[in-house]
């Protein structure tokens, strides 16, 4: 595969070591009416290659807008990023010019979005919107870019990829859809993959082939991969390490084993408890009181303190640093160490 | 704007249910052995709905139909808890509307109390409709943005002025926000102002207004956040027990279903595939479509992962305007044969449980029904 303009021709002197990608520190915050939103505050996160790296949190948790700061397809405004760095291979995405972010964009980093439907063109065919990707990046002719839709088509295991090449995206199903989506997001062999809630409108069946998709595709290629989700389940499946957001920050951060069966910090904690269980019928479900925060009024301290069962005094007071808890993980709470401990 | 904050909640309690520690199982088996002397409340018989599906502008000509149900029967006792599971589009919600005389059927009986509500009208059906509500799946779009949380609960009263006098009706409103979990106070409150949680709080009180027997709540928590989630089910659980509802439970979310359900009926496109009590279909299912439906359900456990069978399925349904003939999961199902595709399977205890004492033996509507453990449970 010929690349025109491949950015790593420019090298750099750590890119061997440093992680696939590095955010560090990243805010975002949105100018509102009802004031300042700051839907991301202070985040970071890492993903090497061959890495699943799991974002989880609830909605307004701020994981889709990490995700579109990562991909630099915010609307800029009302968003915008006063603070962080976004290292790509290295080198800090904020700091580079529109034409070299694009030129990563697509290319190197992918992104798979929910709603398959709204992400696909309505009035192209699917074989088209494939074979555009071939014939903008890489210049193509019509039918080898035609040829190539079909072997992603076979790839993602569209049955009869030949004939459906020229179906439009209401003639498939949801999961065919998301399926497409995946292709069209592999069509360039990218070094990373975001995929944000890349299941969370199929039904469960459907799901799983989806996911099982992914994961052995991503293996094969040896890509990054970062799965937003709010669903535990789904990221226990596959994920190697998991990073739990609440009101715009990391509050902990682990190797996907420890987090369910340690969790580290309280809300990771109430999170797993308030699930009911496939394989356990249990009494009454514990529930975390209260709702999110709104992101123009994060409480004072710890964002979860109104809603957590541990919180003492320092905790409307002070904000929680992403405290050490082992090697390889990290907890935003005064009180990790009680919460593991119990 | 100020965020509302809930005036209490009655859902915090998980200690105090830790600590009184109820016998699970001894409480099943009582429930098991009063169901069996019970009448159902409602019995539902072959239900058949098929949407028509036309072609032409002008003149309209019938080319086939939708079967969205096509064949459903299943009963309702009082006080219990039936969930309905199955993918989109296999009839869930058509059921729900039927039930609610929401739809007309096009074939097949609802008997309520021993009446068969398709073939009421005008005021008897009227006071049926009083004792089946209706919960709604989306706590954005059920609720009127233009009207006040208290004329929306207040609303079925303007139908049934005999539940609530007109001088009586604030009173009552503000009692049905206290029993949700909401400040009475928030009585003047637009929908907006909540958050879905507290939407599907609003939705409930309504539901509840007419004191009816059975609600029927189509995926009420799916829109929810996971942390509110446990809030609203652990409501729905306080009330049933309070007022000795019967809900029938339609979800996606099996986890859920298994939850809060004492018996369960998995459909697969407009026909129930198996039914039977939580334990049956969760841990001794014997029909292929519910292995499958429960092996690719994602376990929160990363240790279960190594434990568990997958059985990933194969394809998509099939379209509900022309399912496959005989068995309709034959298209995906990895043991059929060439019996599947010629004979139809009919739900009802395999013959081979028949005679023997096993958690098997529940109705199950396959030609090979035998056991399969997928969810590591037993
Ligand atoms: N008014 C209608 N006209 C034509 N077809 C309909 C109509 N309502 C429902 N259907 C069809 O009937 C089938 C069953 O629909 P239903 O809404 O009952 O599914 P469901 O099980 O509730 O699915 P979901 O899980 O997506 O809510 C679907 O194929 C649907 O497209
Ligand atoms: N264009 C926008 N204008 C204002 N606020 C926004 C905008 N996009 C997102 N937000 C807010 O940012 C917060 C985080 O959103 P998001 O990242 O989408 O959450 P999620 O974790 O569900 O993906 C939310 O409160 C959301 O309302
Ligand atoms: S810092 Fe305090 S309020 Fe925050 S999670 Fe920890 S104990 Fe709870
Ligand atoms: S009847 Fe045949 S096709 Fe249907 S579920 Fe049983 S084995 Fe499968
Ligand atoms: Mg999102
Ligand atoms: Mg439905």
């Amino acid at each position: 595969m010929t690349v025109i303009d491949d950015i790593s021709d420019v090298p750099t002197p750590d890119a061997k070591l440093a992680p696939l990608l590095e955010v560090r520190d990243l805010h975002v915050e949105f100018h509102t009416r009802d004031g300042v939103a700051k839907a991301v505050n202070g985040v970071n996160y890492s993903v090497n290659a061959g890495e699943t790296l799991a974002v989880l949190g609830e909605s307004g948790s701020g994981k889709s807008v990490s995700a579109q700061a990562v991909m630099g397809i915010l609307d800029m405004p009302p968003a915008r990023i006063p603070k962080g760095e976004i290292l790509f291979q290295g080198r800090d995405m904020l700091k580079m010019s529109g034409e070299e972010r694009r030129k990563i964009r697509g290319r190197k980093i992918a992104m798979i979005f929910q709603d398959a439907l709204s992400s696909l063109n309505p009035v192209l065919s699917v074989g088209y919107q494939l074979g555009e990707m071939y014939r903008v990046h890489q210049g193509l002719s019509r039918k080898d870019a035609k040829a190539k839709a079909i072997e992603l088509m076979d790839r993602v295991r569209i049955p009869a990829a030949r004939e459906r090449v020229g179906d439009y995206p209401h003639q498939f199903s949801g999961g065919m859809r998301q399926r497409i989506m995946i292709a069209m997001a592999l069509a360039l062999e990218p070094d990373l993959i975001i995929a944000d809630e890349p299941t969370t409108a199929l039904d469960v069946t459907v799901q799983a082939q989806v996911m099982e998709l992914l994961a052995e595709l991503q293996a094969e290629y040896n890509m990054g991969l970062i799965l937003i989700t709010h669903d535990l389940g789904v990221v226990a499946d596959v994920a190697d390490k998991i990073a739990v957001m609440y009101a715009g920050r990391i509050v902990e951060d682990a190797p996907v084993h420890d987090i369910y069966s340690k969790p580290a910090h309280p809300y990771t904690k109430g999170l797993l408890q308030s699930i009911p269980r496939l394989d356990q019928k249990g009494q009454e479900l514990y529930a975390i009181k209260g709702l999110p925060p709104n992101l123009t009024r994060i409480p004072s301290g710890c964002a979860f303190n109104p809603r957590c069962p541990m919180a003492q005094d320092i905790c409307r007071t002070d904000v929680p640093q992403l405290h050490p808890v082992g090697t390889a993980r990290g907890s935003a709470c005064h009180f990790w160490k009680e919460t593991l401990g119990e | 704007m100020s965020e509302p904050t809930l005036s209490k909640d009655p859902e915090s309690s998980a200690a105090t249910a830790a600590e009184a520690g109820a016998p699970v199982v001894e409480a099943a088996e009582a429930a098991a052995a009063q169901l069996a002397d019970r009448e159902p409340i409602l019995q539902v018989r072959n239900l058949v709905k098929h949407f028509p599906l036309t072609q032409g502008i002008v003149v309209k000509r019938q080319i086939g139909a939708v079967k969205a149900v096509d064949g459903v029967s299943f009963d309702l006792y009082a006080g219990e808890t039936l969930g309905i599971v199955g993918e989109s589009g296999c009839g869930k919600s058509t059921v729900a509307k039927l039930l609610m005389s929401l739809e007309q059927a096009t074939a097949g009986e609802v008997f309520y109390k021993g009446q068969d509500i398709t073939k009421l009208s005008g005021r008897a059906l009227k006071a049926v409709r009083r004792n089946i509500q209706m919960v709604f799946q989306d706590p954005y779009t059920s609720l009127n943005p233009r009207m006040t949380v208290g004329d929306i609960i207040g609303e079925p009263f303007d139908i049934h002025p005999e539940v609530a006098p007109k001088g009586d009706r604030r009173k009552r409103v503000e009692e049905l926000l206290d029993v949700v979990g909401l400040n009475p106070e928030y009585i003047n409150r637009y929908p907006h102002q909540f958050s879905g949680g507290q939407r599907q709080r609003i939705g409930i009180a309504r539901g509840l207004a007419l004191n009816p027997e059975i609600i029927i709540c189509d995926e009420p928590v799916s829109a929810l956040d996971v942390s509110v989630q446990a809030q609203v089910i652990n409501l729905m659980e306080k009330l049933q027990d309070e007022f000795n509802l019967s809900y029938i439970f339609i979800a996606h979310d099996l986890s859920i279903v298994r939850h809060i359900s004492d018996r369960v009926g998995v459909m697969y496109l407009g026909k129930i595939a198996e039914i039977g009590s939580d334990a049956e279909i969760y841990e001794h299912p014997t029909h292929p479509y519910t292995q499958a439906l429960l092996s690719a359900v994602p376990v929160p456990d990363p240790e279960a992962r190594e434990h568990r069978e997958r059985i990933i399925l194969s394809g998509d349904v099939p379209s509900p305007a022309n399912p496959p003939s005989g068995c309709r999961f034959r298209t995906r199902c990895w043991k059929a044969e060439a019996r599947c595709a010629e004979e139809e399977p009919l739900l009802a205890i395999p013959t081979r449980f028949a005679e023997v004492d096993t958690p098997a033996k529940h109705e199950s509507a396959c030609h090979f029904a035998e056991e399969k453990d997928v969810v590591g449970a037993a």
